[in-house]
């Protein structure tokens, strides 16, 4: 998952205030030596990053300035975030499109070499797994980054459908890219900034789009995408080069870049009406449910063929039953497990993200409702601290997005 | 108030961030990272009360604001109701996290400060005067012994930041 920052906050809260503090501090944080760290951990801590644990890393959860002004200056300028947690994987062998196919929905066959998509691996459900970019490099190569935490169970389940198409004579393998560090530049000035550390034209390279290419001296993997809204990249460096290359994008942008932590990142990432894996959607949302129908080839959707599809095409066709959609409200800004009422005070569903939006200074939030309630403008009731609030269904994303795209 | 969320584990980022907020505070402790008053009494669960005749004024702390962050929507009770020492009588919500406000005394709430619900963010200017949220009556004033003072606050506070 991206984050459960909200809940990785209630659960450390709760367990405070149950029992003698200091002593529970103490055994909490104990565990804080056994959390892995980026090899950007120095740099955070010198640049004024506050650690939290974070799916089992120590991440900056924000630095000098505070999550609304971080979020603010990303969109206004730019944002440089360490997302080294995440999980880089490669497949290659000339099976591995059809052996990636029968995991996730997306057409990765239909995809043109080195261009991505945002995915979803499903389970004999229709559930999903984890939500993931997937990059085809090359026919017999594709490039992907999973969630910091669902690596175990994604790798688990990778690795065990691997053993049986391999049985079967399929042709693939994989490698874990952890000797490389995940950065994300994100921002009206990201490809300013990084044309000044590569010879390669970035405004050829479009949203989706991946090349590997020299930046400041080293081989990275490229992708246009991110997880603000704003135009951006990830870049995937070779760990020993990524702190230089942080440095790098920093003194470039003249200080207007800046590093952001997560707790910016889980506002910018809602504003852009975006999934966080753990929240938004969890083993039992299926990719029609979470509204993420578009990511569904129009040949899988033709031909079935991955996990679950059964599930998925039957709710293709006679519609899902609930639905994830955008919410704006009055209030308290509601979060995960807020009750959705309709108007009559009927219970229609359940938040699963929500917060006080930095750019639109007014509380947003995505969650599941019943069919039905699902249309922009319907008028909602939602439970904080129960107290009911006015809420209205609001068309995501919040904020727009600008990705760039051919014109 | 339990505000130890994320911030919590960073007492070394939060030396950096506050220190320059002590010096414009009426009354700061030169080791302090945050200003803490004179003259009043806190919990540990970082609220003040400011005790003056038969009202006790309540808040919360620099410290508390400062590990919250902008602070966009306080819930407050209604005037009537009764406040315990140590149970909650509203929230607190930032663009980090809602936090539970526990009151630090017992008591008949007299009056509750309005202008909060149109400017949450007094919370972060000015915690310990506009940002006040609540007054009471004390029903146990003897409630306020078992408080903190300044110097104990100021050290629980270094010292909760420096146990992780």
């Amino acid at each position: 998952m991206r984050g459960g920052l909200w809940q990785l906050g209630q659960s450390i809260t709760r367990r405070l205030a149950q029992a003698d503090k200091k002593a529970i501090t103490r055994r909490y944080f104990a565990s804080e030596a056994d959390l892995k760290k980026t090899v950007l951990y120095d740099f955070h801590i010198a640049h004024g990053g506050k650690m939290v644990p974070f799916a089992g890393w120590s991440m900056p959860i924000q630095y000098k300035d505070s999550i609304m002004d971080s979020t603010i200056n990303c969109r206004e300028y730019g944002s440089l975030f360490d997302v080294s947690h995440m999980c880089g994987l490669s497949l290659n062998g000339k099976d591995c499109i059809p052996f990636l196919e029968k995991l996730v929905i997306a057409d990765v066959a239909g995809l043109a070499p080195g261009t991505g998509t945002l995915t979803v691996f499903t389970n004999e459900k229709g559930g999903a797994i984890d939500d993931s970019v997937i990059t085809k490099v090359t026919d017999d190569h594709i490039y992907l980054v999973v969630n910091a935490g669902c690596r175990d169970k994604d790798l688990a389940h990778i690795e065990e459908h691997m053993k049986s198409f391999k049985a079967k004579g399929g042709q693939v393998s994989w490698h874990i890219h952890d000797e490389r560090s995940l950065l994300a530049l994100q921002g009206p000035l990201a490809a300013p900034v990084l044309q000044h550390l590569t010879k390669e034209d970035l405004s050829k390279i479009y949203f989706g789009e991946f090349r590997m290419l020299d930046i400041n001296g080293s081989h990275c993997f490229l992708t246009r995408t991110g997880y603000t809204g704003e135009d951006g990249f990830e870049i995937s460096v070779p760990s020993d080069n990524a702190v230089d290359l942080a440095k790098a994008i920093l003194d470039k942008s003249e200080g207007k870049v800046r590093l952001t932590g997560l707790g910016a990142r889980d506002s910018l990432r809602l504003e852009a009406g975006l999934c966080l894996y753990g929240n938004d959607m969890e083993q039992h949302t299926t990719p029609v449910e979470a509204g993420l129908t578009w990511a569904i080839g129009k040949r899988r959707k033709a031909e079935g063929g991955f996990l679950g599809a059964e599930v998925i095409l039957k709710q293709l066709a006679e519609g899902p039953k609930i639905r994830r959609v955008g919410f704006s409200s009055s209030g308290p800004p509601p979060r995960s497990h807020s009750e959705i009422q309709d108007e009559k005070g009927t219970n229609i569903g359940e938040i699963t993200s929500g917060g006080f939006s930095p750019c639109l200074k007014k509380n947003i939030a995505m969650g599941y409702v019943n069919s039905g309630y699902h249309k922009a403008g319907t008028k909602v009731k939602l439970v904080v601290r129960g107290k009911a609030y006015d809420g209205v269904v609001t068309k995501m994303p919040f904020v727009p997005t600008k990705y760039y795209k051919p014109s | 108030m339990a505000l130890r969320m994320w911030a919590s584990s960073t007492a070394n980022a939060l030396r950096i961030s506050v220190a320059s907020k002590a010096r414009l505070s009426p009354y700061s402790f030169s080791r302090c990272f945050s200003a803490v008053i004179d003259g009043l009494k806190y919990a540990t669960s970082h609220e003040w009360v400011k005790h003056e005749g038969s009202v006790a004024t309540i808040g919360i702390t620099d410290h508390a604001q400062d590990h919250l962050g902008e602070v966009v929507f306080v819930d407050l009770p209604e005037v009537g109701t009764s406040a315990t020492q140590g149970k909650s009588f509203g929230a607190v919500e930032s663009v980090k996290a809602t936090s539970d406000i526990n009151s630090p005394i017992s008591g008949e709430i007299v009056e509750v400060n309005s202008k909060l619900s149109e400017s949450p963010g007094a919370i972060n200017s000015s915690p310990y005067e506009e940002g006040w949220m609540i007054k009471v009556k004390p029903s146990n004033p003897s409630e306020l012994e078992s408080l903190l003072g300044p110097k104990e606050y100021t050290k629980f506070c270094e010292e909760e930041d420096a146990a992780h």
